[in-house]
């Protein structure tokens, strides 16, 4: 890449839930931090900057929270960073992070993004009036609703392939414990009887609102070589955007999405995604999205996405598991689910994914993308420095 | 509406407001004070000769130029793509079951929202055919909201191939 190497030697995240009305958005922060730290074996004195992301602030009504969580993450004296990328702010932040030691400028820097969903009201910051259009859109389901209609008719995808993503998703969640929802018993004849919120989105299809956060401690090469912890070696990463509106959009693939998945594996080595990447980690809030990314990202041809999910494809013990963490579908703190992404993909490569593990994983990729499909931020994770 | 149970810590409700002056700028000057006068004013790309409704930044994104000649655009439409909503919500003034639908105007070659009335959501579909119904004259403002809703215009639906590049 032209840049120096990269590991990632710590991966934090919290137990995602609901409320998290025992902390404040500091003890939360705080407490995903502590975890990457100890992972990596280090304390808060040993890292030279930290790189903050967290989604719109109006979603808490705390503006520029970076500067109030200095204390909290022992940053005076240090350079903190804050990254703004609406949903994809996750990966975008890990992206900086990995930037940070790749320049040759840090060797250890700490990241972390997260959300607290029941602080404030998500649905209400993204669904304000504007003056040049009528208040008809209710929150994210009612704003991605119609371009999953819109690839259902394209495709020709048949109407249960939304659930079929969704049983998988959160059966996989119930093996990792971070995860918001631990739902064993779905079945796709019970997950086609739950109610259309925003139709064709039904409740299942979904994600929740979840209080959490991430942390991802990142060192240079000579560094990484003196530890004796699990590392994953970034290979590559890209982040792409794109105008919400413009005419003549393809909204269902994005080029920002194509061009930035394109970017990535040229820069990894890679040419043929679906045979080299061993299991992904995909930023899948609505389970349509997991064809349509499947078709972005260039792992299926146009419109075949879906075949892919009937197939088992995306399952665990398929060709490519897509979220074997469960996914954005069982755990959505805005703000840190695109960093859960790059986090959980490094864990797969390190070897540490517990029950979710997928055997022999070597390489993997994290996700994220925001607004209006219209920011990607994508990384390639490798348990090999190359 | 603060919370205090057993020693958890204290949750205290402080809610927030904002107010705002928006700087409309001459496209969508052009496109509200059309609104203004209950007619519906795009703006073409001198490049692709796509027409914006609405010309919201006033530049094409696919070209990187300028909007150029103001263009008057429908009223009638087809919906492109839609979503029927049936989720409750903080500000919500609908009621519910509505459909909020992707409409482009006959004309112009981007999608913008608004409701659907005066059929049931289960009549609602892909290439429909609709047209706006306006609120009373004295109530226009500068707004979109002057149209209160489209409704079926009761033509033959639009061929897929019409929309299908605007989705």
């Amino acid at each position: 890449m032209g840049a120096n190497r990269c590991a990632v030697v710590g991966v934090g995240q919290t137990n995602h839930t609901s409320v998290r009305a025992d902390v404040s958005i500091a003890g939360l922060v705080r407490e995903a931090v502590d975890r990457a730290l100890e992972a990596a074996g280090m304390t808060l004195a040993d890292i030279d900057a930290i790189v903050i992301g967290k989604a719109p602030d109006m979603l808490e009504g705390v503006m520029m929270p970076e500067l109030w969580l200095t204390d909290a993450l022992a940053a005076s004296g240090k350079p903190v960073f804050r990254v703004h990328t609406a949903g994809s702010v996750g990966g975008s932040t890990a992206i900086v992070a990995a930037q940070h030691v790749m320049s040759g400028v840090h060797k250890r820097v700490l990241t972390v993004a997260f959300e607290k969903q029941s602080d404030g009201n998500a649905m209400w910051a993204l669904s304000v009036p504007t003056p040049f259009g009528v208040p008809v859109h209710a929150g994210a389901g009612g704003y991605f609703s119609p371009i999953i209609r819109s690839y259902m008719r394209r495709s020709g995808a048949p109407a249960h392939i939304g659930a079929m993503v969704a049983v998988k998703d959160r059966t996989n969640a119930c093996k990792n414990p971070y995860a918001h929802l631990h739902e064993p018993d779905w079945t796709l004849e019970k997950a086609l009887e739950t109610p259309m919120l925003w139709d064709p989105v039904r409740f299942i299809e979904t994600c929740p609102s979840s209080d959490g956060a991430a942390a991802l401690v990142m060192v240079s090469e000579d560094v990484a070589d003196t530890m004796n912890v699990p590392k994953a070696w970034v290979h590559s990463t890209a982040m792409r955007s794109e105008p919400t509106m413009f005419a003549g959009r393809n909204q269902v693939s994005p080029r920002a999405g194509e061009l930035c998945a394109e970017d990535l594996y040229r820069k990894a080595g890679i040419t043929n995604p679906l045979e080299e990447i061993d299991v992904c980690e995909v930023y899948v809030p609505f389970s349509w999205f997991e064809p349509m990314w499947l078709e972005n990202l260039g792992f299926a041809p146009r419109d075949h996405g879906w075949r892919f999910v009937e197939d088992g494809v995306t399952e665990m013990t398929g060709k490519l598991p897509f979220n074997p963490s469960g996914g954005v579908l069982s755990t959505n703190p805005i703000g840190a689910s695109g960093m859960i992404r790059f986090g959980e993909a490094a864990m797969q490569v390190m070897g540490l994914a517990g029950e979710h593990q997928i055997d022999g994983a070597r390489k993997a990729m994290g996700h994220a993308y925001g607004g209006g499909s219209q920011f990607f931020a994508m990384w390639i994770v490798g348990a090999d420095k190359n | 509406m603060s919370e205090k149970t057993g020693d958890k810590p204290l949750r205290v409700r402080m809610p927030i407001g904002i107010d705002y002056k928006w700087c409309a700028g001459p496209a969508s000057t052009d496109y509200l004070t059309g609104l203004k006068d209950g007619r519906l004013f795009g703006r073409r790309c001198p490049v692709c000769e796509l027409v914006y409704f609405p010309p919201r930044n006033g530049v094409c994104a696919r070209d990187g130029v300028m909007l150029g000649e103001s263009v008057e655009v429908g009223p009638k439409g087809t919906i492109s793509t839609f979503c029927i909503v049936n989720v409750p919500f903080l500000g919500q003034t609908i009621k519910l079951p509505y459909v909020a639908a992707t409409i482009i105007l006959d004309g112009a070659h981007l999608g913008f929202s608004h409701l659907i009335q005066e059929c049931e959501a289960s009549e609602v579909r892909m290439g429909m055919r609709v047209e706006p119904v306006w609120r009373d004259k004295a109530e226009w403002d500068y707004s979109l909201e002057n149209i209160l809703y489209f409704k079926p215009s009761g033509e033959p639906d639009a061929p897929f191939d019409d929309y299908e590049r605007h989705l």
